[in-house]
């Protein structure tokens, strides 16, 4: 069973990643972007790592709406609302519930990536965060290792597609051959859930 | 890359601080980061905000004042504000009349003050939103996130500000405001690529003997890449890919805009081409504006709007304004 101290140590690991790999998102973002996802999510994971030391919400649902919130308040750009989305509306849809099995996680980040898609309009193939969340979503029902694998996969699957979303869309034929940086922090994201579950 | 700054993260900040002390009318608050017009709520009068990626100055913040914007939020650099920014704005600006958000078709932008509309209007704030995307070097919209917003947003600010200062409802300035973005197209050019404060470098790699055509405001590539050509052969090319896409009957409103590292002195050489080529093609120029208002942080290049009016938008681009990047008539 998952409780929310899980979910605040996974916040927490993605801050820790989010930090430690700034660099390279940015690197990737500044071919077909504007060279500042990494910078925007650092300073979005911090926030969340602060407000969860502030506020301590005492359950799965509550840790990460407030994680979401916290994004959407902090990061701007569209990374902002669409990793906010992501996690609200997973919070929410977990509930009030004390404790979560791995099964209900699964649905509600379901129900979370399904916010992202309508919220930002892109679907699988458009080169975008999606193409790692899906798969990632997926693969959750066998393991959170299995979901890992699944999300870095998705993410460099991305490298040969064409953009039809967001600011690398302006670049068409150009944005092939780059590996998507929203595609590649949710892969992040999801290599930090495996790692708090020690898988 | 040299630059005028004390460390990349508080650019922003800094340059709040120091727009304030130059700025007495207006009131910034540079911790929330929203720059309202100090009369602000007007009594009766509809509220308008706009706001995006800092690094575009003087727009957004540079257009706050009487006969414009009622309030502007500046986000990170190139990146959009937040929502709690624009309800904040909307807050401070809203006189009961209701607040029009003018928002730049960047899926940034778009999302975040989506975001901030329900907010706001949980808070009983009536808002209207216009999207600017006159970008007409960003062809095919099946395809990408649609055309960008661009010069035209100077047009659409300074147009509708005059009507909400004249008092029209909510509904006639978005309606306006809708009107004057129909009616206006862009395209722009680069000749550098432009350096982020986070970065330190130049954003994309640019050659000395070439240069980007159809380039957005973000230091993103454009369309294509060609070998440099002279301020005559860019006018031509670009004005031609503004006019296939807008057939002008009635006068234009001419913004010939550079993109922050080019000098007046090439500006005013590259509007002679442009006009040039306007009389060549029999589209009467209304008014003319030159200068640095739609800007990409210290890239070289320029963009061309064309804005076709009828009687009441000239007059209502005549009208006064006061603002620290666009002020005459008062």
């Amino acid at each position: 069973m998952l409780d929310a101290d899980f979910f605040r140590r996974w916040m927490t690991a993605t801050a820790v990643s989010v930090e430690h790999e700034a660099e390279r998102l940015t690197a990737l973002d500044s071919p077909i972007g504007d060279a500042d996802h990494g910078s925007n999510l650092e300073r979005g994971f911090r926030a969340v790592t602060a407000a969860l030391e502030k506020d301590g919400p005492d359950t799965p649902g509550a840790v990460l709406t407030l994680a979401g919130r916290t994004l959407i308040s902090t990061v701007g750009g569209a990374s902002g609302p669409l990793y906010g989305t992501l996690l609200r509306r997973t919070g929410k849809a977990l509930g009030e519930a004390a404790e979560i099995d791995e099964r209900e996680f699964a649905q509600a980040l379901r129900t979370g990536v399904d916010a992202v898609m309508q919220l930002g309009g892109a679907a699988p193939g458009d080169k975008t965060m999606i193409d790692a969340l899906l798969p990632a979503v997926d693969a959750l029902g066998q393991s959170f290792a299995a979901a890992r694998s699944a999300a870095e996969e998705g993410a460099l699957a991305t490298t040969p597609l064409q953009a039809r979303k967001g600011r690398a869309s302006y670049l068409g034929e150009r944005s092939i051959g780059h590996q998507d940086p929203g595609a590649t922090s949710s892969a992040i994201l999801i290599a930090a859930l495996a790692e708090t579950a020690g898988e | 890359m040299k630059m005028l700054i004390n460390v990349a993260e508080t650019v922003v900040a800094d340059a709040l601080r120091g727009m304030a002390a130059a700025h007495p009318e207006l009131t910034v608050d540079v911790e929330n980061r929203v720059i309202v017009r100090r009369d602000a709520p007007v009594d009766g009068k509809v509220g308008l905000v706009s706001g995006g990626g800092s690094g575009h100055e003087p727009l957004h913040g540079g257009f706050v004042g009487p006969g414009m914007l009622s309030a502007a939020c500046p986000g990170e650099v190139f990146t959009s504000p937040v929502p709690d920014q624009m309800v904040r704005a909307a807050a401070a600006v809203d006189s009961g009349a209701g607040v029009l958000f003018i928002v730049k078709n960047y899926t940034g932008d778009v999302l975040n003050f989506d975001m901030a509309a329900e907010l706001a209007e949980d808070e009983g704030i009536q808002i209207a939103k216009v999207l600017v995307d006159d970008d007409v070097a960003v062809t095919d919209s099946l395809y990408t996130a649609g055309r960008r917003g661009t010069g035209a947003t100077l047009f659409v600010e300074k147009i509708a500000g005059a009507a909400a200062e004249e008092g029209r409802p909510l509904e006639r300035v978005e309606a306006l405001a809708r009107q004057v973005n129909e009616n206006a197209r862009s395209f722009g050019v680069a000749l550098s690529a432009c350096s982020t404060p986070a970065k330190g470098s130049p954003t994309f790699d640019l050659p000395a003997g070439e240069l980007e055509l159809g380039v957005g405001i973000h230091g993103e590539p454009g369309r294509e890449r060609r070998a440099m050509m002279t301020s005559r052969e860019i006018a031509d090319f670009s004005v031609n890919a503004v006019l296939e896409d807008l057939n002008p009957r009635n006068p234009v409103l001419v913004l010939v805009n550079g993109m922050g590292a080019t000098p007046l002195l090439e500006l005013y050489g590259f509007n002679a081409e442009v006009q040039r080529i306007l009389a060549d093609r029999g589209v009467p120029v209304a008014r003319t504006l030159v200068g640095n208002y739609v800007t990409s942080l210290d890239m070289a290049g320029a963009s061309v709007t064309l804005c076709q009016v009828d009687e009441d938008l000239l007059r209502l681009w005549d009208a006064p304004v006061r603002t620290a990047g666009l002020r005459w008539g008062m």
